[in-house]
């Protein structure tokens, strides 16, 4: 709650309510003003607008413009008097079935359910036939069929304060239900619902209007907005400014109701769609290549945020072909915006620079090359359960690099890569294929993710905590996968890694980040005899137990 | 039966997921659905049964004036069965439903189905054809804009679209009809302004009842887009090096379609609330202009059997939804719906 206390009310929240102010005071003045013109008939009729009559007269010579204004008493007595209807009702329904039983509200929450789905006119159209046309029936009538989605939204609202604790602690105390519903569930809910009345209010006033145009609220010798466009709609043809009048205000309501409606799902939105704002990259100047022989080459890689913030600061490393190079480090040490940047996959708005980012003759920073792109880094993200397409089903998924960058056919591609399936020893491969990723285990898209990047025989592949998020005995298979597809294709891996034990067992050599730089650069046996100079490598050590690795005696854990 | 809906910002429940296990989708999908089809049917038929016996006074006395002869009286609480308890008359109302026999309508004398089977096909004909309008249109119109704004790029179109749709999302149709009328029908004399003679005649009901739909629909698929962009999948098809049509329509569309529809299932089906009222814009003969005479004239059988009509079809849209959701994201056959 007190976050949402010290939040700014958006712009639109405030126009909408001012719009919806405006109208009040049209409604209050108007009859005072211009009641006699509104009402009054005289020979002057079907007159063209003029000075005199801004919108011209009707067919009883009344003033159009000055009627369209008084209308808005009437119209928004009606609305208010709905609103309230719907308020009352909806929020008594859908608070109490909170303070109720679990039964009874169950009950109730799956009638409203059913009713909402329901055009509310249909439950306008009942009420308006049991009680017969009229202001005061039109007026029920949009209450009640109002009363569902009050409900609905109030039981929300109510259902994420009644978790809280202290409204459990007052049913504890034995505080009566009703009171609990009043003293404590309703202000909680009152800033919010406050907000959304304002915005129910207007469409309310649309719908009643709604009801009167089709001749079955307001009638005549009264009138309302809806009203005067059914009037107003035989004399189209020929005074077609008289729609417009009240056209216009319904419209100028509508809006109202739009811009509070918007402004408060903004208010009560916590996540706020901030618009990230990319930075000009600060081109750092090309350099030559320095390590012709090896397969990747990074050089003073810089990458900055949205904002400005440094991530990664001027890092360089190599990969020798077929080698697994470990980049371990803490969540925010930047390993993965490395890793990202040299897939050339970084977050919209993230600027990368770097003097030589290469993958073996490829140059990554001069853009293109998608093709062999695809073809040459095989990618394996974190969290398989996120990571695959849940609309698509995994064979197409997992083809799409051979059908679109190798010009397989569908069926070609299938072929290799049910190899591909077999040889991650993925039994059923033809049935994977034909499944939807929530249908398969997170450790099964993790080998089926491999196999699929094997299609294109890449010459690096990186892996961004591949197994972070799968438990021990599936993780060290996935970890073998990797270590075979290293062994049989000679595919140079880059492997990251918050947990340096993994790292140790699967690496060839490995470096640590920390704060977007790297601190440390160890070769697998340094790794392994614990030879390690830095403070955070060691404390990366400590924390991390490494009992499914090589074991260790006890000591040389107490050492470091 | 306005452009914004308030249930819209309720949160509306995403899918659940559900992982493995219950792999039988379109079986378990089927019997959840039928307990829900089975309690909005059951809704619709006691509400418009209790319409006559909710009339306040006497319902027989209400339909004929208050200076009916007592004999008219007499006999109409016959015809009604007025006289038997309220369980029986329900039954009776049941058996009339189930042999879809609804009666007849007290001023033409003719079947209820008959009046009916006459007047749905034009309302039908507008609701659904701007249902069809408000998806094609709102759908690729919001992706695109969603993804040419993608990360704020391009603020001046953002806001652009923001305002112009925010605009017309929240006029009315039965207003947008008659705005249309005055500037189509009657200053361009390009349309006809009314009746439904010819097959022009349909296109500014369609528009008008369209018009605000499709902007607020296609106001959410732009914040969708933006959703689906941020996913790990869109990055992982980027890691494919996939051209941008590839990217959008194979990629994001299908899960774009899913939360739209899940979010908009409401406004699409609220649609059918516009096109009964619109009707009286365009003297279009439907269901719409019957019913307000059916209400005026106090014809309970007509009444009755158009809100049944009305409320099925509404009932139909929904689970049309289910299961298109359904086949793009069978995630969705296992969760919770909408209705």
């Amino acid at each position: 709650m007190s976050d949402r206390r010290t939040r700014r009310i958006p712009a639109s929240l405030i126009a909408g309510l001012i719009m919806l102010g405006l109208l009040v005071v049209i409604a209050v003045i108007a009859p005072i003003l211009w009641g006699t013109a509104a009402t009054a008939v005289t020979p002057d009729t079907r007159s063209a607008p003029s000075a005199a009559h801004w919108l011209g007269t009707d067919d009883l010579g009344r003033d159009v413009f000055a009627r369209t204004l008084v209308a808005t008493r009437l119209t928004l007595i009606m609305a208010a008097a709905a609103t309230a209807g719907s308020v009352v009702l909806g929020v008594l329904i859908g608070g109490l079935v909170w303070v109720g039983p679990r039964w009874v509200r169950e009950c109730v929450l799956r009638v409203i359910d059913s009713t909402v789905a329901f055009p509310s006119l249909i439950l306008a159209l009942v009420i308006a036939a049991i009680l017969g046309a009229g202001t005061a029936s039109a007026a029920v009538a949009i209450a009640v069929a109002g009363v569902p989605s009050f409900a609905r939204i109030t039981s929300n609202m109510t259902g994420a304060v009644a978790n809280r604790d202290y409204v459990g602690t007052a049913r504890l105390l034995g505080v009566p239900r009703f009171r609990l519903f009043s003293r404590h569930l309703l202000p909680n809910i009152s800033g919010p619902l406050l907000v959304l009345i304002a915005s129910s209010f207007a469409l309310t006033l649309l719908d009643i209007s709604s009801l009167s145009f089709v001749g079955l609220g307001v009638q005549s010798p009264e009138f309302d907005w809806g009203r005067l466009l059914n009037e107003g709609l035989p004399a189209v043809y020929s005074q077609p400014l008289q729609v417009v009048g009240p056209s216009v205000m319904l419209v100028f309501a509508g809006v109202a109701a739009m811009l509070t409606g918007d402004g408060l799902a903004v208010y009560l939105d916590p996540r706020g769609s901030r618009a990230a704002r990319s930075t000009p990259a600060r081109r750092a100047p090309r350099g030559p290549s320095t390590r012709p022989d090896a397969l990747v080459e990074v050089r003073g890689l810089t990458v900055r945020a949205p904002g400005g913030k440094t991530l990664v600061d001027g890092i360089s490393f190599e990969i020798a072909p077929g080698e697994i190079l470990g980049l371990v480090g803490e969540s925010g040490s930047g390993k993965s915006m490395t890793a990202m940047s040299l897939g050339r996959l970084q977050a919209d708005g993230v600027a990368v620079d770097a003097e030589v980012l290469r993958l073996d003759d490829l140059d990554l920073l001069a853009g293109g090359h998608r093709s062999r792109l695809a073809k040459e880094i095989g990618l394996v993200y974190q969290d398989p359960g996120s990571t695959f397409n849940p609309a698509l089903r995994m064979g197409a998924q997992l083809t799409e690099v051979a059908r679109v960058h190798l010009g397989l056919s569908r069926r070609a591609a299938r072929d290799t890569l049910r190899d591909g399936l077999g040889e991650m020893r993925i039994r059923e491969p033809e049935k994977v294929m034909g499944q939807h990723p929530f249908q398969l285990s997170g450790g099964m898209l993790q080998r089926a993710g491999i196999a699929s990047s094997l299609v294109t025989d890449p010459k690096l592949l990186i892996a961004d905590e591949p197994t972070t998020a799968l438990d021990v005995t599936v993780q060290a298979d996935v970890l073998r996968q990797l270590r075979r597809v290293n062994r049989d294709h000679g595919t140079a891996v880059l492997f990251i890694s918050h947990d340096i034990g993994v790292v140790e067992a699967l690496c060839d050599r490995v470096l640590v980040m920390r704060t977007g730089e790297i601190v440390e650069r160890l070769t697998s046996d340094q790794l392994r005899r614990r030879e390690v100079e830095h403070p955070y490598t060691r404390a990366l050590l400590a924390a991390t137990p490494t009992l499914k690795t090589t074991p260790r005696p006890i000591e040389e854990h107490d050492r470091v | 039966m306005s452009g914004v809906d308030l249930s819209v910002i309720a949160e509306a429940p995403a899918p659940p997921v559900r992982r493995r296990g219950g792999g039988s989708g379109w079986g378990s999908f089927a019997l959840r659905r039928l307990g829900g089809l089975v309690l909005s049917l059951g809704l619709l038929v006691v509400l418009t049964f209790l319409i006559v016996p909710l009339i306040p006074g006497d319902p027989a006395v209400a339909i004929l004036g208050a200076n009916a002869s007592p004999d008219a009286v007499a006999a109409l609480r016959e015809r009604l069965h007025l006289d038997q308890p309220l369980p029986l008359q329900f039954l009776d109302y049941l058996r009339g439903l189930a042999t879809f026999d609804l009666g007849q309508s007290f001023r033409y004398n003719t079947p209820v189905t008959t009046t009916i089977a006459t007047k749905l096909p034009y309302t039908a004909t507008t609701a659904l054809g701007a249902i069809l309008l408000v998806i094609v249109i709102a759908i690729p119109v919001g992706m695109t804009i969603g993804v040419l704004t993608r990360s704020g790029r391009r603020p001046w179109l953002a806001v652009g679209f923001g305002t112009v749709a925010g605009f017309f999302a929240s006029v009315p149709a039965y207003v947008a009809g008659t705005l249309l009328v005055v500037v189509f029908a009657i200053w361009l004399k390009l349309l006809p302004a009314g009746g439904a003679a010819t097959q022009s005649a349909y296109v500014l009901p369609i528009v008008a009842l369209a018009l605000g739909p499709t902007f607020a629909v296609a106001r959410v698929v732009v914040q969708e887009t933006y959703a689906v962009l941020h996913q790990d999948y869109m990055r992982t098809a980027r890691g494919r090096r996939l051209d941008a049509a590839r990217l959008y329509i194979r990629h994001a569309l299908p899960n774009l379609m899913a939360s739209t529809l899940t979010l908009t299932g409401l406004i699409l089906a609220s649609m059918l609330g516009g096109a009964i009222v619109i009707e009286t814009v365009f003297s279009l003969p439907g269901l719409g202009l019957e019913v307000v005479q059916a209400i005026i004239f106090r014809d309970f059988p007509v009444i009755q059997g158009i809100v049944l009509t009305v409320g099925a079809l509404a009932i139909l849209i929904n689970l049309l939804i289910d299961v298109i959701l359904g086949l793009i994201d069978p995630r969705t056959l296992g969760g919770s719906t909408h209705v």
